[in-house]
């Protein structure tokens, strides 16, 4: 699904902060991204949704390589990837409902093709009672929560999900992860950038290690 | 991969994968993806409107004044004078007559018409006091010849026969005053197209760099929308609709308010007409009127000032783009 093989990254003039990463993320499979803090784990992640380009490898994503896709290209393939950040995204002008469904909008559905999937979802996450609500009145679980919505809604093949559980206590953490299990029995391929030890000692799962630029694979 | 203890005992609202029935009023997804009400976009609704205004305050002006100059040019233009001076041995009447004759003759002209003796009396009243009787000076007599609009009189001809019939009258068709009126005309014109043009650039940058300022304020709607996968154009489409009608409306407000004012003095000035004071600014600058014309270029102005915002709009989105890309 995703290839990368010797991708090196390096910002500017700087040193090369990630070196010959040559590993593969397939269909169906769940995965904990981690290393410490500073290690390039959001930069990895940024190159898999095709928002930073590499500066030396070769990147293949659904068979296709990244480097020679159009500006429409690489957001038709974002489609088919979900992507979740630390601190949600979501637009505060819009209802839970409304930022939800942002996906379908942008992919031009009417709202009746999708109003029952969206909440359908929602409700799936356990946000049926805040559907009309703007997420500054949410809580923080909640908004994660929204933001997980958001990214799934639009069913994508992969979900890469950027320090999930950052910004919530290890009790809620423990259950967004159960969440993204429970996304990934559906089909989902699951990447989660983390490093909370003890979130990735609650699931027996693949675990890719950053390390001095360096990544390490743990089946 | 197995699901640990902990996790699989937990009791949560999401455990429901067989999901309960949609309600029978679920939420619509009606919101604007970029909100209709902010700051920023009230901020650059009024630098449009005032921007907007003050150029269409500067169209009416020039139009005005291009209008104005060109008036007193061809109201100089239309008019020549023929000047017969008393000579000892002829009659100075007998000459007006016969000079009067001459220019009635000649094609273009419309009317010719002498200045009566107290008409001549007060002309010269200023520097030589009332009282006088011309008969004791050698005052010259002054024809008034009124041409058609727009006709060009053969005016050597004119001279010629002047000369042949009438040695004392000479002619003068106000070329020197002419060409003073002509360029002064042409520089009124020419400073008021050169404001014109500041106030424009004025308008176009101040009203794109507010533009640049409403967008950056969402600049997290354009990530998130890039983030789900939209299309440069399907952001910067949104973008551009949401601007074009904020600038629209600046614009509209703006221009209205300068096509009210212009309305309401145009009105004023038909109403003042026959007051010493509004004979007076009539004189001076003629009808406050900008015509159709006017009116139509400050409508131009509105839609121009709208396009402006909305492509501001969509080169702003397109470089953040670019940035985020």
């Amino acid at each position: 699904m995703i290839r990368f093989d010797n991708v090196g990254l390096r910002y500017g003039l700087g040193p090369e902060i990630l070196r010959d990463l040559t590993f593969g993320i397939d269909g169906h499979s769940f995965q904990f991204l981690t290393g410490p803090s500073g290690a390039g784990k959001t930069s990895l992640l940024r190159m898999m949704f095709l928002s930073l380009r590499p500066t030396r490898g070769l990147i293949t994503l659904f068979d296709q390589d990244a480097a020679t896709l159009s500006k429409d290209g690489r957001a038709t393939l974002r489609r088919r990837i979900g992507i979740v950040f630390q601190d949600f995204r979501l637009l505060d002008h819009m209802t839970t409902y409304e930022n939800v469904a942002l996906p379908l909008r942008v992919l031009g559905k009417e709202e009746a093709q999708y109003r029952a999937e969206v909440v359908e979802l929602l409700q799936w996450v356990g946000l049926g009672e805040c559907m009309g609500a703007l997420p500054p009145i949410l809580s923080g679980g909640e908004k994660q929560r929204a933001a997980i919505a958001r990214a799934v809604i639009a069913r994508p093949q992969i979900l890469l999900a950027d320090e999930p559980t950052g910004n919530v206590d290890p009790n809620l953490g423990q259950r967004l992860l159960r969440l993204f299990v429970e996304l990934n029995k559906t089909g989902t391929a699951v990447v989660i950038a983390t490093h909370d030890i003890a979130l990735m000692d609650e699931f027996d799962a693949r675990r890719l290690v950053l390390h001095e630029g360096r990544l390490h694979v743990y089946d | 991969m197995s699901m640990t203890e902990p996790i699989e005992t937990m009791a949560e609202p999401w455990d429901h994968l067989d999901a309960p029935p949609v309600p029978a009023r679920a939420p619509h997804a009606g919101a604007s993806i970029i909100p209709k009400s902010s700051l920023a976009g009230r901020s650059l609704a009024a630098v449009v409107a005032i921007m907007t205004f003050l150029a269409s305050l500067t169209t009416g002006a020039v139009m005005l004044v291009i209008g104005a100059a060109s008036d007193w040019q061809s109201d100089v233009a239309r008019e020549v004078t023929i000047q017969v001076r008393p000579v000892p041995g002829r009659n100075v009447e007998a000459d007006v007559s016969k000079a009067i004759a001459i220019a009635r003759a000649a094609p273009g002209i419309a009317a010719a018409r002498a200045y009566t003796k107290e008409e001549s009396a007060r002309l010269v009243e200023p520097w030589l006091g009332g009282g006088l009787s011309l008969d004791e000076l050698p005052i010259p007599r002054l024809i008034v010849v009124k041409l058609f609009p727009g006709a060009k009189p053969d005016f050597a001809a004119v001279r010629t026969a002047l000369a042949a019939q009438v040695p004392a009258a000479s002619l003068d068709d106000h070329r020197r005053w002419i060409d003073r009126m002509r360029t002064m005309a042409g520089t009124a014109a020419a400073a008021g197209i050169a404001v014109f043009a500041l106030v424009l650039a004025a308008t176009v940058l101040s009203v794109t760099f507010a533009t640049r300022g409403a967008i950056a304020t969402n600049r997290p709607i354009i990530e998130v929308l890039h983030y789900v996968g939209a299309t440069d154009g399907f952001v910067g489409g949104q973008f551009q609709r949401h601007f074009l009608m904020l600038g629209f409306k600046g614009a509209a407000l703006g221009g209205g308010t300068a096509i009210l004012l212009f309305g309401v003095a145009e009105a004023a000035n038909t109403w003042l007409t026959g007051t010493p004071g509004g004979d007076e600014v009539a004189a001076l600058i003629g009808t406050i009127s900008i015509g159709v014309a006017g009116y139509l270029a400050i409508l131009a102005l509105i839609v121009f000032m709208a396009l402006v915002t909305a492509l501001a709009s969509r080169h702003t989105v397109n470089r953040t783009l670019e940035i985020i890309d």
